[in-house]
C-alpha cells in the first residue's frame, strides 16, 4: 500500500522596504533550495507557494515533511529577491493550513 | 523558555541610530543576551551608554573584544590587559602560533577563524585537544553563510562541518553566532538552528549552541568578574558586618 505523503505548512515573514509579486517570492525559494541542495533535493521538497499577501509580505508554503529542515535551512538563506536586500523567516510551521491560520490569529 | 544569546552581534559601535535598530530587532527576533563587539581601548561611560540601550530594548548586555593578535607575545599582552576588563574575549586566529597559544589559554573564551581562507582555518584536533582542557570554545559566525554565493560557500560550510564533527569529537563547546553588521542578515534562533543542518548539526546541538553554551560562558565571567570571586570553586558568600 502507498503511504500519504505528509506536509508541512510554513508561514514566513517577509522582511523588505520594497514588495514583491508572487512569481518573485516562488523563484527566490526555489533558487535558494537549488543553490543549497541541487536539483535531486529540491525534486523531493515537494515545494508550493500556497498563499501569499502581498501588502503583508506574508507567505505559507507548503512542503513535504521529510524535506522540512532542507526547505527551512533554504528559506532562511535568501538574502535577495531580484537585487533587493530581503530577510525571510519562518514564523510557524504546522502539519495542517488550518491549525497554521489558528496558531497566527 | 530557552534564553537565546547572540554573542556576536557587530552593530556598529559609532553610528547610535543603526546600533538600536539592530539591537530592537534583535530582542524581536526572540534573543535575550546579546554581546556586542567594543574596541580594546573603550572608555567606560559608552559601555554603560551601550547596556542601557540593551536593557532598555529589553535585553541584557554582554561587553566582548575581538583580538586579532599577529604573534603570541601580542595576544598574551592583550589577554593581560584586557581580560579584567570585558565579560567575553574572543581571539581571531590568523596564524597557528595565535591558534595554538589561544586554545590553551584558560583567558580566552572564543576561537574564530578567517571565513574567506579556509586554509587558515586552525581548528584541528590538536587545537581541540587544548580547547577542551581549557574551556575555550569554536565561534560560527552565520552571516558569512548567508553572504558568501558559490565555491566560497561551498568551502565554507565543508570547513565548519569538519570543525564541528572535531569539536564533537573533543567535546569542545560549538557557540553559534550571528556575526552580522547589517540588520538583513540578522535571523531567529530557531532559522540559525535549521541552517546549522548544512554543517551536520543536530537541532538540540544548535539550540544549545544559541543558549546554554553561551550562556555558560557569561555566566562564569560575570562570576569571575564579580568582587566576590577568591579563585575558581571559591568566592565569597557573605562578609562580617564591619
Amino acid at each position: 500500500m502507498i503511504r500519504r505523503v505528509k506536509q508541512r505548512y510554513l508561514a514566513l515573514k517577509i522582511e523588505s522596504a520594497e514588495s514583491f509579486e508572487e512569481e518573485d517570492v516562488r523563484d527566490a525559494v526555489w533558487s535558494a533550495v537549488i543553490e543549497l541542495f541541487g536539483e535531486y533535493g529540491a525534486s523531493q521538497a515537494g515545494l508550493f507557494l500556497v498563499q501569499y499577501d502581498k501588502q503583508r509580505k506574508e507567505a505559507v508554503l507548503r512542503c513535504s515533511h521529510k524535506a522540512l529542515p532542507m526547505v527551512h535551512a533554504s528559506i532562511v538563506s535568501v538574502t535577495k529577491i531580484g537585487d533587493k536586500p530581503v530577510a525571510m523567516h519562518v514564523l510557524r510551521v504546522s502539519g495542517t493550513l488550518r491549525a497554521l491560520e489558528k496558531a497566527g490569529r | 523558555m530557552t534564553k537565546f544569546v547572540d554573542l556576536h552581534l557587530c552593530a556598529p559601535f559609532r553610528d547610535a541610530e543603526k546600533l538600536r535598530r539592530m539591537i530592537t530587532k534583535s530582542f524581536g527576533l526572540g534573543y535575550r543576551l546579546v554581546g556586542i563587539p567594543l574596541p580594546p581601548n573603550v572608555e567606560l561611560d559608552k559601555v554603560e551608554q551601550l547596556r542601557k540601550i540593551c536593557s532598555e530594548a529589553g535585553l541584557d548586555f554582554v561587553s566582548r573584544v575581538d583580538l586579532t593578535p599577529n604573534n603570541t607575545r601580542e595576544l598574551l599582552a592583550s589577554l593581560r590587559r584586557l581580560r579584567r576588563k570585558f565579560e567575553v574575549v574572543s581571539v581571531f586566529c590568523t596564524s597557528k602560533p595565535v591558534a595554538r597559544q589561544a586554545a590553551k589559554d584558560r583567558r580566552v573564551d572564543l576561537l574564530s577563524f578567517p571565513v574567506a581562507k579556509p586554509r587558515n582555518r586552525f581548528f584541528d584536533s590538536a587545537e581541540a585537544e587544548l580547547a577542551s582542557e581549557s574551556l575555550a570554545s569554536l565561534e560560527i559566525d552565520m552571516a558569512p553563510l548567508l553572504s558568501l554565493e558559490g565555491y566560497l560557500r561551498i568551502r565554507l560550510i565543508s570547513s565548519i562541518r569538519r570543525e564541528v564533527a572535531i569539536a564533537k569529537s573533543f567535546r569542545v563547546p560549538v557557540v553559534i553566532s550571528s556575526g552580522t553588521t547589517s540588520d538583513f542578515l540578522l535571523r531567529r534562533p530557531r532559522d540559525y538552528s535549521a541552517l546549522a543542518m548544512l554543517f551536520d548539526m543536530d537541532p538540540s546541538l544548535a539550540f544549545s549552541a544559541l543558549s546554554e553554551i553561551p550562556l555558560s560562558i557569561v555566566d562564569r565571567n560575570r562570576l569571575k568578574l564579580s568582587p566576590d570571586f577568591v579563585a575558581p570553586g571559591l568566592r565569597v558568600v557573605r562578609r562580617r558586618d564591619p
